[in-house]
């Protein structure tokens, strides 16, 4: 292989790349419509469309997930956080006289945020302030947090009937999906926090070290704060996008387990869950593989019954092929002649000294 | 009598990594009944060795033999089902079980599929008092001073092998009479016929316990010598593979010129933390090194915690520049300019996962906050000036820092507290377990720093080190400042031992 070739395939988004692009690959092959993208009424249409509609707020949950896990922590509470965004600020909108005025529209926004961020403080509190582990801290909120959000919507479905509130979720603005926009624009947001401020590397140390951290002087108890406010934040505007969609808000099954494939997104994105290095193109390629996956099992027709189990077997073939390990290991067993001392290379680079 | 057979041979073994020939054509040969040291530079292929040795590594070309057959291991497992095992310097077992399950954790006597454990204990029990230690079995292993810890690892080794034992850097991180009763161990082992390999950086513990040394230099085998025909400085010479004019330049330089005082930089006035050190009182004035000295465990590491607010001190006062300065936490340190590189290099210093660069900077941005990043070019300026000034190799500064060899690591951690220009530097046993040549410059440059006005505070095992650097030196005794000693001519080590000794 030309080196240049070999850096591609080194790139450590290559194999998520090519899954999604296998992914897609069969698509076409079993419906070829699936690539077509249709302007109907100004709008664009397909497939390809649904799926990065469809995928917005799971790749908001998964990027402020991602700053959380690369701290060396996780939420389980983005779930609820998305219900009880959504609920709040359904709940505002049905209140109001004209459910199509502006202002109250904006007004449950802000309302959503706020207490989506004091939610994410809550969350960062119990992990930075308290010291409770991360798993347990944010279970809290994941239980608790269902119960929160039923307790706003009074157990009901609260139906909105609001057509700027629709607009995040299933609305279009210049032909593309609204909600793509904005899941782009706090991507792209998040992307320029983190890599031009020096946020972004001082979250790696914390993950990568949090002892040597503290002693470099990070104070590493904000920034743990901070990245369960931004988790929560994505997720409270996730849960406009879901409320949006269905012009309701379900305080039960909103948003429900989005926190599982928030975390694949972020494991398939290549960020490690033992914290350091984060990949936010990554993450949002996760994303995308998991909605991929999702459209798909609903487009080839395949058995409810079966789904999950179809899902869970790509999902373990898209985590094994990332893995040097596994990958040395198949592709030794084909080519290694017999004899035990056939040099070859080691399953990853090594760590050695170095000398120069 | 036939001249003795080797225990375990290696010829013309090659490693190579990936841009990297981390051993091309090495001889290695261990005699049963021996003591023979592996030495060289950091970098210069021992541990690649040791870890070809014992499966960790495959070979990628050479043969192996074991007593007289020829043998290849695939793992660690492998090597030690074989006969080779292997005693780290970071003891490698379970800290959260019983001394008797470390022992036999994976290869319990069972009976039915069930675990005998009374046969568990009473085997770890007899194993250990071969090595005349006499302890709880049942407890855990975590409760163990880590000399405790490393004779477990011992007794597990030879009990599953007793053909060939390494020891990678075993006495590091043990004090004197820890290292005493290793060398019991090992002389007692290797005189039952083990064939014994030691791998360290100090030539001292060399000369003491080996019969054969074998020095690598830059992954190449420059010879096997007898201990006895080889004089240290030659060793040294054979290791650096240069004169030794920076070193000799180092050991001959007299003591250092009195400190001319004046105004007091940092006072610690009664200074104390329950339960971790005793309150002391210690003045350090600008430009002034004060050296600390004692036995591992006496309570250096903590004076250095305390003054950089890494641990919060619970009785007496901190002053900078002659007001209570309130540092309670590493932050606040900074803010008064002072720098701190613990002696953990791992655990409490480097951010492994991270470049070069990142790690250099990290103290500074931290201090500046993460809303005000270091502009890019500032950034690679200051890499570049301290990879250059410390000489640091590889000089990449996109390199992750794991990559790096200890001796270059020490010194990147040295350039992140640099580059924030501190006003007080604390170095915790900052030479230790790197090389020779690292060695000399980084005692170069705190002469440097100090001439520059810079104060530090040194802290290190090596007394030869701490006087020949230091304007004066505190003692530690169990967790207590016993005394003050100014370095002038009539201060040498012994004079410094005898004050640990007695307390006074």
């Amino acid at each position: 292989m030309t080196p240049a070739l070999t850096n591609f395939t080194r790139h450590r988004l290559f194999w998520p790349l090519v899954v999604l692009a296998l992914l897609l690959l069969a698509n076409v092959i079993y419906r070829p419509s699936f690539v077509s993208v249709e302007l109907r009424e100004g709008h664009l249409y397909g497939s390809l469309i649904d799926i990065v509609r469809l995928s917005a707020p799971h790749m908001l949950v998964a990027l402020g997930m991602t700053f959380v896990i690369a701290t060396g922590g996780i939420d389980l509470s983005v779930g609820s956080v998305v219900a009880i965004s959504g609920a709040i600020a359904c709940l505002h909108i049905s209140g109001q006289g004209d459910q199509n005025g502006i202002g109250g529209v904006l007004t449950a926004v802000a309302l959503g945020l706020g207490l989506s961020l004091l939610l994410g403080l809550w969350n960062g509190f119990l992990v930075a302030g308290i010291g409770i582990q991360p798993i347990i801290a944010t279970l809290i909120l994941m239980v608790a947090g269902r119960g929160l959000a039923q307790l706003i919507t009074q157990g009901q479905i609260i139906t909105v009937n609001s057509s700027p509130y629709k607009l995040i979720g299933a609305g279009y603005s210049l032909t593309v999906p609204f909600s793509i926009v904005i899941a782009l624009d706090v991507t792209g947001l998040a992307a320029a926090l983190t890599r031009r401020s020096a946020l972004g590397m001082i979250i790696e140390s914390v993950g990568g070290n949090a002892e040597a951290s503290r002693l470099a002087g990070v104070r590493s108890r904000r920034i743990i704060l901070l990245v369960y406010v931004i988790s929560a934040f994505c997720a409270g505007i996730a849960g406009f996008m879901e409320s949006a969609n269905v012009s309701g808000a379900d305080g039960n099954s909103a948003g429900l387990w989005f926190e599982l494939d928030a975390i694949l997104a972020v494991v398939i994105g290549g960020t490690s869950l033992s914290g350091g290095r984060f990949s936010i193109s990554g993450t949002v390629l996760g994303a995308l593989i998991i909605q991929t996956l999702t459209t798909t099992v609903y487009a080839m027709n395949i058995t409810p019954q079966t789904s999950l189990l179809f899902k869970a077997i790509v999902v373990i073939a898209v985590c094994l092929i990332q893995s040097p390990q596994f990958r040395a290991a198949v592709f030794k067993r084909r080519s290694r002649p017999v004899g035990p001392t056939t040099p070859h290379e080691p399953a990853q680079p090594p760590i050695v000294e170095a000398s120069v | 009598m036939s001249p003795p057979q080797p225990m375990l041979t290696m010829t013309g073994v090659s490693k190579q990594f990936p841009g990297v020939r981390a051993l091309s054509e090495v001889d290695f040969r261990l005699f049963p009944g021996e003591i023979h040291a592996l030495m060289g530079e950091n970098g210069a292929g021992k541990s690649t060795l040791i870890k070809v040795l014992t499966g960790v590594y495959p070979i990628d070309s050479g043969a192996m033999t074991l007593d007289g057959a020829p043998v290849s291991f695939g793992s660690p497992l492998q090597a030690q089902q074989g006969g080779v095992s292997t005693v780290y310097q970071e003891v490698n077992l379970c800290p959260n079980l019983s001394v008797a399950e470390n022992i036999f954790i994976g290869r319990e006597p069972r009976s039915f599929g069930r675990i005998q454990w009374s046969a568990v204990r009473s085997r770890a029990k007899e194993l250990l008092a071969r090595l005349q230690l006499d302890i709880d079995v049942t407890a855990q292993l975590r409760s163990y001073s880590l000399a405790v810890q490393q004779m477990v690892a011992i007794a597990r080794a030879i009990d599953i092998s007793a053909k060939v034992l390494i020891f990678d850097e075993p006495t590091s991180s043990l004090d004197k009479g820890e290292v005493a009763q290793l060398f019991r161990v090992m002389r007692q082992l290797s005189q039952s016929g083990v064939a014994i390999g030691f791998v360290t950086h100090f030539l001292d513990q060399v000369y003491e316990i080996s019969d054969r040394i074998t020095v690598l230099r830059n992954g190449r085998l420059v010879g096997e010598y007898l201990t006895r025909d080889l004089p240290q400085l030659e060793l040294v010479e054979k290791m650096i593979g240069k004169e030794l004019d920076v070193l000799e330049r180092l050991e001959e330089q007299t003591k250092r010129a009195p400190h001319a005082v004046d105004r007091p930089l940092i006072q610690a006035v009664e200074l104390g933390r329950k339960g971790s050190i005793e309150p002391f009182s210690l003045t350090i004035h600008a430009g002034e090194v004060v050296g600390l000295a004692g036995l591992l465990g006496s309570g250096r590491t903590e004076v250095a915690r305390l003054l950089f607010g890494a641990d919060r001190s619970d009785h007496g006062d901190l002053l900078v520049d002659g007001a209570p300065a309130g540092i309670r936490s590493p932050t606040a340190a900074m803010a008064r300019d002072i720098a701190f590189c613990s002696e953990n290099r791992r655990t409490e210093g480097l951010v492994e996962e991270l470049t070069v660069r990142e790690n250099m900077i990290l103290a500074l941005q931290a201090s500046r906050g993460w809303s005000r990043p270091l502009p890019r070019r500032r950034q690679d300026e200051l890499v570049a000036k301290y990879i250059q000034a410390l000489r640091i190799t590889p000089a990449d500064p996109e390199q992750a820092v794991r990559n790096l060899s200890g001796g270059n690591q020490q010194k990147v951690i040295l350039a992140r507290w640099l580059i924030t220009e501190p006003r007080l530097l604390i170095l915790d046993e900052p030479t230790r377990g790197i090389d020779v040549g690292a060695k000399a410059e980084i005692q170069r440059l705190v002469v440097e720093l100090s001439d520059g006005g810079l104060a530090v505070l040194f802290i290190s095992a090596e007394l030869d080190e701490v006087l020949r650097l230091s304007h004066k030196v505190a003692v530690l005794r169990d967790r207590r400042v016993v005394s003050e000693l100014a370095n002038d001519s009539t201060l040498d080590a012994d004079r410094v031992m005898q004050t640990i000794a007695s307390g006074s």
